[in-house]
């Protein structure tokens, strides 16, 4: 065998020393390398680390706030949130998931398309999160889930908030509605909250839910929570409550729109009360109606086709959102600007023959034979057209128009309602803006008697009649306090008009429902205390030709329905302290004193009285009748077993 | 007579030779695996099962087989350096053959009670096979071309069939180790100053080549390197990994956030946290004071084991001693450079602490043949 003494082993191995040293020596550098990096990230770059470690660990999850109840003016609910069931199911623990869909579906009423889309979620989510398999469950189904609980593995009923309209039709167009948010509703709000990204979360979409969301949303509290990897909540670290949205009380009397609603039911028509005294808006009825509840839960086609194919238009709200012709019901702002320029005293007359040339163009009194000589007061009672035109070509049309605005025609009142019309009260220089062309004389005719250009919202009437009444720029409130605290009062200040023009005004006006001739004797209140003035309207949505007119004008009653004239009335009472306006409009209702005239009156009197009013009120020839009348709205009123109740109960 | 049958005499006999054997490195390694089974105890929630308790019975199996090794003289591991690297290739070739596939990569031999990865193994055997064949070449011809050449084929077989399963990691750790072990032979600096030279040559022409139109790899090729390199590129990932695992080391702080305590391995945002990032855990719930005394531990078996290599006058037993000295140093460097996010992650784990059976049996045994050498030294 070969010696190896290492003495013989010569350079080699006096290399391996020194070789050793030098890997050593590298090893210990790469050793100190590594001490260095982790002194680097452990002591000075910890405290980054540190917070990245806990926005890791740390959700921040939001807790939806109440939304706030709205409630009318005497505390009777409006708007409030109630429990609602709904059924949801966890992937992991469900197993075989079509299987235990098939079971369910069974159980309950299941549409694929709701299947479809929980399965979908389902795929897309993390497997320990609820999803949900039907929404705004019966409280009989939520029961079978729990009686066939153990056959049903991962599904469990789960209780929830929903918004709930307990006065169903009655409020439909004033509160308007909730619906989860779209994404379309999500482009429109600028940098959204977070709140409104939570699932199913609700918020207003019409009316006053959509234009009062902010108050009645109320503000998000929230959780911090640690999460796992996987996104599972581990724990919850702290929570911060929220505030809850803010109670809003309407102006509205829930008793009295009722009240409206069911006495307009059949028409298409609108109906609105102010309180005279502070502009509260007692009633603001438009009817058709729908039941907003339908909304909150998502309308099934059938439903929705329903609403949109009906030709009286429930999902419109008449009362501010449509715009009509007042008709006479105008002639107070014509006389007032007339008397106000000093054309006519209330004593001048005008002599009508039933009809008027102005410029190249006749105009006819809606009366053929005339009413010979007529002056102010008789002008409003019986309604003369040629006494208008006549005052008005002398006032010019921009001292209407101004007179128009002061009384709340063609401005847009401001009240949290969708979609207020702003009407439409117009002057030379409007027309010459929107229609490039000048104004013409027959305009200011058809002006005068609240036709042609002239366009007003059955509140702004209201609010025209208040005005007329008490002399004060009233304007509308339908909000009485937010949370408590009171709105300002809508009482105005005095306008700007000469009283004793105005009480002539308003003497005419009383003319009309007092006195035998008036347009609205038949709708006269029979009580000293709330004796009624107002005045009648109708309103043509076509033109009388030469060759019908030649025929004979044709009877409303003879046209077909959307041909009718609108009738319109505005009142107020009691007549020398007055108390409410009430201004009615009935879509092709035919002649105002026929149609609206009855309606508010009977609105006037439900108010006025806070109630049923007493037969005595009344014309006696018309007790018979009206007592019936309010036997068959008691019944209508009373409250009505609906289908969806009956399967909370 | 060789050295070692001359210098027989003055070797410890039969029990006697556990007082003789290197009793700090054995406590070293000791500390080190219980902190591996402290920290696999955190990461299983505070639990013996299911990493702890597995581990610290193959502890106990690696020990036995260190005691039995270290018994053994060095020179009969000498003389069966060739026979276990032949070994070692047979198994190979079984696991390219029969081998179950795991993670992607064709890897371990199912022995029933463990999984057993031949890769593990070669590193022992290179090393041993190494050690012999520089033992037994006369020390002149150690810089010859031929003489050069038969280890450099004996590193290259092992570390083709290694990188073909594939494991990059390991494959490049054979590379590092066999060169290491050369460069301690007393091979002549110009091989490796031309091997560097041609290695760095022919990286920086396959990158310059990029974008040009004698393009060396494809896009895709290229791409899969950025990330590899750069796994901030792709945060969620390949880098995810990494950029975890950075957080969770560098939340720890001086003190660390507490045994049990560290939120990113308690909630699973670390990824392998018991294999191979388990020195994250442990440097988020003790901190850089315990990051750094497990790296002393470390250093210091190292620093044994060079004293042991360099103390014993056997050529085998000096190299055989750097070798797997410098095969455990390339270990737990390449794993924490990786899960402080200055190397790529290639996969390897951190000797003695992660879980995993058969690399620390082989280890263990290699510690065994460290044992023995120091046991067997002449004197």
């Amino acid at each position: 065998m070969k010696q190896r003494n290492p003495k013989a082993q010569g350079l080699a191995y006096k290399r391996l020393p020194r070789r050793a040293l030098i890997l050593g020596g590298l090893q210990t550098a790469f050793i100190g390398g590594l001490a260095a990096r982790m002194r680097f990230m452990q002591v000075d770059q910890a405290d980054e680390y540190r917070l990245l470690a806990e926005e890791n660990r740390i959700n921040i999850r939001l807790i939806p706030p109440t939304r706030g109840r709205i409630y009318d003016r005497n505390g009777q609910i409006i708007g409030q949130n109630t429990q609602s069931y709904r059924i949801v199911m966890v992937r992991e623990d469900a197993g075989d998931v079509d299987k235990v869909i098939a079971k369910l579906s069974e159980l309950i009423p299941l549409t694929q398309e709701e299947i479809n889309r929980a399965k979908t979620e389902m795929r897309r989510s993390a497997p320990f999160l609820p999803v949900t398999l039907a929404d705004q469950v019966t409280w009989e189904d939520i029961s079978k889930v729990a009686v066939n609980a153990p056959a049903l593995p991962g599904v469990t009923p789960e209780v929830g908030m929903a918004r709930q309209y307990p006065r169903y039709e009655d409020f439909a167009h004033v509160v308007g509605y909730v619906g989860p948010v779209s994404d379309y509703d999500l482009s429109l709000i600028e940098d959204p909250e977070p709140v409104l990204r939570i699932p199913r979360f609700q918020i207003g979409k019409v009316g006053l839910e959509s234009k009062q969301e902010i108050t009645l949303r109320g503000k998000a509290g929230a959780k911090r929570v640690e999460v796992n990897a996987t996104g599972r909540i581990m724990r919850e670290l702290d929570r911060q409550e929220g505030e809850a949205g803010a109670d809003l009380q309407l102006s509205v009397d829930a008793d009295l729109q009722q009240y409206a609603q069911a006495r307009l039911a059949g028409e298409s028509a609108a109906a609105v009360v102010i309180d005279c005294e502070t502009g509260d808006i007692r009633a603001i009825s438009s009817a058709p109606s729908f039941d907003p509840n339908l909304f909150v839960r998502g309308i099934s086609v059938a439903d929705y086709r329903a609403l949109t194919e009906n030709n009286y238009r429930p999902l419109a709200n008449k009362t501010v959102q449509g715009t009509y012709p007042p008709g006479s019901t105008f002639k107070m702002i014509t006389a007032l600007a007339a008397l106000e320029a000093g054309v006519v005293s209330p004593g001048n007359t005008v002599y009508c023959p039933g009809h008027l040339k102005v410029g190249s163009r006749r105009f006819h009194c809606w009366k053929r034979g005339g009413h010979g000589t007529v002056d102010l007061n008789l002008s409003l009672k019986r309604s003369c057209d040629v006494y208008y035109y006549d005052v008005a070509v002398r006032t010019g049309i921009d001292k209407i128009s101004e007179m128009a605005r002061k009384f709340g025609l063609g401005v847009k009142h401001d009240i949290p309602m969708s979609a207020v019309a702003a009407g439409l009260a117009p002057n030379q220089k409007w027309k010459e803006r929107v229609h490039g062309e000048g104004w013409l004389v027959g305009d200011t005719a058809n002006a005068s008697i609240g036709q042609g250009f002239m366009l007003a919202s059955p509140l702004q009437l209201a609010v025209m009649t208040a005005r007329i009444a008490t002399g004060r720029a009233v304007t509308p409130r339908l909000v009485r306090s937010v949370n408590g605290v009171e709105e300002p009062s809508g009482a105005g200040e005095p306008l700007d008009v000469n009283p004793y023009n105005l009480n002539q005004v308003r003497k005419a006006m009383f003319s009309v429902s007092n006195d035998r001739a008036g347009t609205a004797y038949r709708s006269r209140i029979i009580n000293d205390e709330f004796r009624m003035a107002g005045k009648t309207g109708t309103s043509q949505v076509r033109n009388i030709t030469k060759a019908e007119r030649a025929a004979g004008v044709i009877r409303n009653e003879d046209l077909p329905w959307e041909r009718r004239d609108h009738a319109l009335f505005v009142s107020y009472a009691p007549y020398d302290n007055p108390k409410y306006a009430v201004a009615v409009v009935v879509e092709h209702g035919g002649g105002g004193s026929k149609a609206a005239a009855p309606v508010a009156r009977d609105i006037m009197l439900q108010a006025l009285y806070n109630g049923t009013p007493p037969l005595e009120a009344y014309p006696v020839a018309d007790r018979d009748r009206i007592k019936e009348q309010q036997k068959r709205l008691e019944g209508d009123r009373r409250p009505k077993a609906r289908p969806d109740e009956k399967d909370r109960a | 007579m060789s050295y070692l049958e001359y210098a027989v005499k003055s070797t410890p006999t039969g029990f006697r030779k556990f007082l003789y054997m290197n009793w700090p490195l054995t406590l070293l390694l000791i500390s080190v695996a219980s902190a591996g089974f402290l920290m696999l105890y955190s990461v299983a929630g505070g639990s013996w099962m299911p990493w702890a308790e597995p581990q610290i019975e193959r502890f106990g199996l690696g020990l036995t087989v260190m005691f039995i090794i270290a018994l053994v003289p060095i020179w009969f591991w000498r003389n069966m350096s060739v026979l276990a690297y032949l070994g070692s290739i047979v198994l190979l070739i079984f696991v390219e053959l029969f081998g179950t596939i795991g993670m992607g990569a064709q890897r371990w031999i199912d022995l029933g009670f463990m999984r057993l990865q031949p890769s593990e193994v070669m590193k022992i055997a290179l090393v041993m096979v190494l050690a012999a064949y520089y033992d037994w070449l006369p020390s002149h011809k150690t810089s010859r071309p031929l003489w050069v050449l038969i280890p450099v084929i004996l590193i290259l077989i092992p570390t083709a069939m290694v990188l073909k399963q594939p494991d990059l990691g390991t494959s490049i750790l054979l590379l590092a180790a066999g060169g290491g072990l050369m460069f301690l032979a007393g091979v002549h600096w110009a091989y490796f100053a031309a091997v560097i030279a041609a290695v760095v040559g022919l990286i920086a022409t396959v990158f310059n080549s990029r974008g040009t139109e004698w393009q060396l790899l494809k896009d895709y090729q290229f791409r899969r390197i950025d990330t590899f390199l750069d796994p901030s590129t792709d945060p969620l990932g390949a880098g995810y990994h990494i950029t975890q695992s950075k957080i969770a080391l560098g939340s720890g702080g001086w003190n660390g956030r507490g045994f049990m305590q560290g939120t990113q391995s308690r909630l699973n945002f670390l990824p392998e946290k018991h294999t191979d990032f388990i020195f994250t855990t442990l440097a988020e719930e003790f901190g850089f004071v315990g990051g750094i005394t497990l790296l002393t531990l470390y250093a210091l078996i190292i620093i044994f084991c060079m004293v042991t290599a360099l103390a014993t006058k056997d050529r085998f037993s000096s190299l055989v001693t750097l070798g797997v000295a410098l095969n455990f140093f390339l270990f737990f460097a390449v794993n924490m450079s990786m899960v402080m996010g200055l190397a790529p992650v290639v996969g390897v784990p951190l000797p003695m602490v992660s879980y995993g059976g058969s690399a620390m049996l082989v280890l263990m045994a290699a510690f065994g043949i460290v044992q023995s050498a120091h046991i067997h030294r002449p004197r």
